[in-house]
């Protein structure tokens, strides 16, 4: 399936032969770097944007558009925390351990969401629905402790705020 | 593009001014505290009451984070503190002589008087999103006067003269870094600015991009002048999404209006800059991983020499500087070398901005001369702690150290910080109270180190593995007054043997404890645990 | 090419412009341990083992990557550097599961070698005793992360000698490990050559002939080298 520069014969409107559009729009992004190796963490982060999380078959087909040895991109995928190699739940709960953080007692709203969940910070539920991460810094120090919920910074938190949080997310059954 | 039609825009932005602005920061903290919806209620207001002479904008940090959203009113100054959307009405009632419900701040307090801001000087004034707002602050001005009026040397040797030193942390002469990559030869050369600003605890870099993105762009250009550059790159975490936002925005206007890209201001110079986002790796600060990565590698450092000044970005010359060093370019070619040499001290000139966080008062961001003490920043500044006693300051994240509450009266300067055994480091600066216990503050910061080392060299990878490690068997109250001895012998090799900055510091922070609050280890150790060794 | 004259442990010495300190250590006879350093291909300074110190030098610097300059003073045994070197080793024998007893490699080990030569007879520190696999999926070769170092030459010969990069590193820190193409079974890389050039560079028991039993996997390093000079010269 991977498509190489000599050989890409239909044009950016086309319908990708795989049928998922969201080749397409990666193909695009990859022409736009003009298929440069260098461009990799770029493309990756464009990847990942469109599928949510970067697959074997994902990272072999930018390597071979890319031109690039496959375990160099392994490598690259996995060398940066940001890039994730399997699904995330379909809620997203972040702590904050910064520094500022940290001080202010993030350590313990960590604690009471993983006991909470029952799962421990970096994995989903079983039920795919929430995954539980942590963050190194965002740089929100000045509202320390912060939580991100679904993409929303939450400043001054508390474990018993967070623990409304998830019990709000849980709820948000598709 | 030319000087006129720079003045003519901003001499149309001053003029389209209405007489009362209320600025509403948006800035990443006081967003996350609902400052959109404030920002909205407030126009929305503004337009209810119909009056002709209001008008609402969207400014970046005012600094004052920890009391977020923050909104001031021109011109009378008055200063709004933890404003809620409900409040907005009041707040334009009050224009009228009615009564605003949200508390009201002190602008006069020592954490706004006691700054001087020369990085931060449109923080809070300006629009971060219109290029036309930091036009009329006199924005792009040193950069039409650069490429008109003076040579790269003269360029360099303004800032060689100013005395400016790198403000990522480890303080290298700028002036000396430019004229090096001026002189090395290149096809081509390039501009680096390290936004990749991951030291927990500090948010300088964020809140200068969000707040005046133009001022960095600006800082870049110049230097790209300076060294013969034509193409630029800021190099921004991927955690910052709002900076990245804003930088793009900068960046299209900028090129719109003919500020960046090719011929600017028609004097024959060509510059172009692109973002390139981080993944989330601190080690991705030093300078060597950040070109690899830019480069589409994993971040790993290599050894220097050859430095990035000779052989840099796919091996050309390159200049790497931190968004801080960029921002305070403009104003040192507007108000002369002089000027900026007068401020702070023999061998720190000029002011640093730092991110002041952790049990103290008044959280946020500041910028105080270089010398400042740590006193007048802890305590006068930030008000101390709530309740209780400062016990230690953290300065420099992960690479530096903590200096303990009677070393308080420590001027702020490259030198006097690292003399106490920490670094002046990015900006970020955290204060402990007497409730932090600092062997868990040191068992904090190596596993961030240990979780950050890229894996390259021994010393840093299996080094801070077996540090935490031994951290860990201190904590657990199960090692003998032989293993802490065998921990600062570890500590002091994995400082000296390490291939990069990462490496080099890790130690710093229980280096630091150690000196400061030994008590507090040795009060962990167990006299009568029984620990082996092993054969291969 | 010009001639650079300096000491190394009070022994006035030369070399080329353009050379290692290592590399002039060795034609001078001066024994500089190194792990990471493999002859023909590029030196990553990565093992720290070869830091020497150089007077007037703020920071110890690796023999491998640092070129000789005129004058200078350098010192490759002394009581620091020997008990850094010393240290190195203990970390790395605590950080993965180093048996030398029952290892491929045993009196064939290039770890094993500069414990000896060090004099280090026992590790000071706990051991890590991590979770490590040993994959025997590829019909000739095995690799047994147990034993691996992390020096990346089988990922430098591969890239650099071979052509292919088949071998990379993925993850970081001490979760880093060497891969074969997407991590998968290094039988089912669709890269590799099976050429061997890996199993030739490896200074371990970590990639091993299939077979190989105790102490029974010896090979030859100095063949890369050969290599890559018999490809410039087009013998």
């Amino acid at each position: 399936m991977a498509v190489t520069r000599s050989q890409r014969p239909t044009p950016e409107s086309a319908p990708h032969p795989s049928g998922d559009n969201r080749f397409r729009l990666l193909e695009a992004a990859m022409k736009k770097h003009q298929y440069r190796p260098d461009a990799l963490i770029e493309v990756l982060h464009r990847a990942q944007e469109l599928f949510g999380y970067l697959s074997t078959d994902l990272l072999l087909y930018i390597a071979h558009s890319l031109h690039l040895p496959p375990s160099r991109v392994y490598g690259v995928a996995t060398f940066y925390h940001f890039f994730s190699m399997a699904p995330k739940g379909q809620h997203s709960c972040v702590v904050c351990l910064g520094t500022a953080c940290y001080v202010r007692g993030s350590a313990a709203i960590l604690a009471a969401a993983e006991r909470h969940l029952g799962i421990k910070a970096g994995t989903t539920t079983p039920d795919g629905h929430i995954s539980l991460e942590t963050a190194r810094c965002l740089g929100a120090c000045g509202i320390a402790p912060t939580v991100v919920v679904d993409g929303t910074v939450t400043g001054h938190q508390t474990p018993e705020q967070v623990l409304i949080w998830i019990e709000r997310l849980a709820q948000m059954v598709e | 593009m030319d000087l006129s039609e720079l003045i003519e825009i901003a001499e149309h932005e001053r003029a389209s001014r209405r007489s009362i602005r209320i600025r509403c920061c948006t800035a990443l903290g006081c967003q996350s505290a609902g400052a959109l919806s404030l920002k909205q209620r407030l126009e929305e207001a503004a337009t209810e009451v119909e009056r002709q002479d209001i008008e609402v904008i969207g400014v970046g940090c005012m600094g004052l984070c920890g009391n977020g959203p923050l909104v001031m009113v021109d011109p009378d100054g008055v200063l709004y503190e933890h404003v809620r959307a409900a409040d907005a009405p009041s707040i334009v009632a009050a224009l009228d002589g009615g009564e605003a419900t949200a508390p009201l701040g002190d602008p006069q307090h020592p954490f706004f008087t006691g700054q001087k801001r020369i990085v931060l000087e449109h923080s809070g004034i300006i629009d971060p999103e219109r290029i036309e707002s930091y036009i009329a602050a006199g924005g792009y001005q040193a950069l039409y006067h650069v490429l008109h009026e003076m040579t790269p040397a003269d360029v360099i040797d303004v800032i060689t003269r100013s005395g400016l030193r790198g403000r990522g942390g480890a303080g290298y002469p700028t002036g000396l870094k430019w004229a090096t990559v001026a002189k090395s030869h290149g096809n081509r050369k390039f501009v680096v600015c390290n936004a990749d600003e991951g030291d927990p605890g500090a948010f300088m870099d964020r809140s200068i991009i969000e707040s005046d993105p133009h001022k960095v762009l600006e800082g870049m250009a110049i230097a790209a002048y300076a060294v013969g550059a034509d193409q630029g790159y800021v190099y921004v975490r991927a955690e910052y999404p709002l900076a990245i936002q804003r930088l793009q925005k900068a960046i299209a206007q900028a090129r719109r209006l003919g500020v960046l890209g090719a011929q600017i201001f028609d004097a024959g110079f060509t510059f172009r800059v692109d973002i390139r986002v981080g993944a989330g790796a601190f080690v991705c600060g030093e300078e060597t991983a950040l070109m690899a990565s830019i480069e589409g590698r994993r971040g790993q450092p290599r050894p220097r020499p050859p430095y990035p000044a000779e052989s840099g970005l796919w091996g050309q010359p390159t200049l790497i500087n931190n968004v801080e060093t960029y921002a305070n370019i403009a104003p040192i070619i507007r108000h002369g070398a002089e000027w900026f040499a007068s401020i702070g001290t023999e061998t720190s000139k000029g002011t640093k901005v730092f991110a002041l966080t952790g049990k103290i008062r008044h959280t946020g961001l500041i910028e105080v001369p270089m010398g400042a003490t740590l006193r007048q920043i802890v305590e006068e500044m930030g008000g101390g702690v709530p309740d209780g006693h400062v016990k230690a300051v953290q300065t420099g994240g992960p690479s530096g150290g903590c200096i303990p509450a009677t070393l308080l009266d420590t001027p702020v300067d490259y030198e006097s910080v690292q003399r106490v055994g920490s670094i002046m480091g990015s900006g970020g600066m955290v204060v402990m109270d007497d409730a932090t216990h600092m062997v868990d503050v040191a068992h904090f910061y190596m596993e961030f180190c240990k979780d950050e080392s890229c894996g390259k060299c021994i010393p840093c990878r299996a080094g801070t593995a077996q540090m935490l490690h031994m951290l860990d068997v201190i904590r657990a109250g199960q090692a003998t007054p032989a293993d802490l001895e065998q921990l600062e012998q570890l500590c002091l090799m994995v400082k000296e043997t390490s291939l990069c900055g990462l490496g080099q510091s890790a130690p710093n922070p229980v280096l630091s404890t150690l000196k400061y609050f030994r008590a507090e280890y040795e009060a962990l150790l167990n006299h009568n645990a029984d620990r082996a060794t092993t054969e291969p | 090419m010009a001639a650079r004259t300096f000491t190394i442990n009070d022994q006035l010495v030369s070399g080329r412009e353009g050379e290692t300190i290592l590399e002039a250590a060795r034609e001078n006879g001066i024994y500089i341990p190194t792990l990471c350093h493999l002859d023909g291909v590029t030196s990553v300074g990565a093992c720290r083992m070869c830091l020497v110190e150089i007077e007037g030098s703020r920071t110890l610097r690796p023999a491998c990557v640092t070129q000789v300059v005129e004058g200078m003073v350098v010192h490759t045994d002394t009581e620091r550097l020997r008990n850094y070197r010393r240290i190195i080793i203990e970390l790395l024998f605590a950080e993965r599961n180093h048996i030398c007893a029952v290892c491929v490699a045993n009196g064939h080990c290039e770890l094993q070698n500069l414990a000896i030569a060090i004099g280090m007879d026992h590790v000071r520190f706990d051991y890590a005793f991590p979770v490590c696999e040993v994959d025997i999926s590829h019909g000739r070769f095995g690799i047994d992360h147990n034993r691996c170092v992390l020096c990346t030459r089988c990922v430098r010969v591969c890239d650099e000698v071979e052509g292919v990069h088949t071998w990379d590193i993925a993850g970081r820190g001490a979760d880093a490990r060497v891969i074969t193409d997407m991590r998968q079974p290094w039988g089912e890389s669709t890269s590799c050559t099976s050429c061997g050039k890996c199993l030739l560079a490896c200074p371990t028991g970590a990639i091993f002939r299939r077979g190989a039993t105790v102490s029974e996997m010896e090979r030859d390093p100095t063949k890369i080298a050969f290599i890559v000079a018999a490809r410039d010269q087009r013998w």
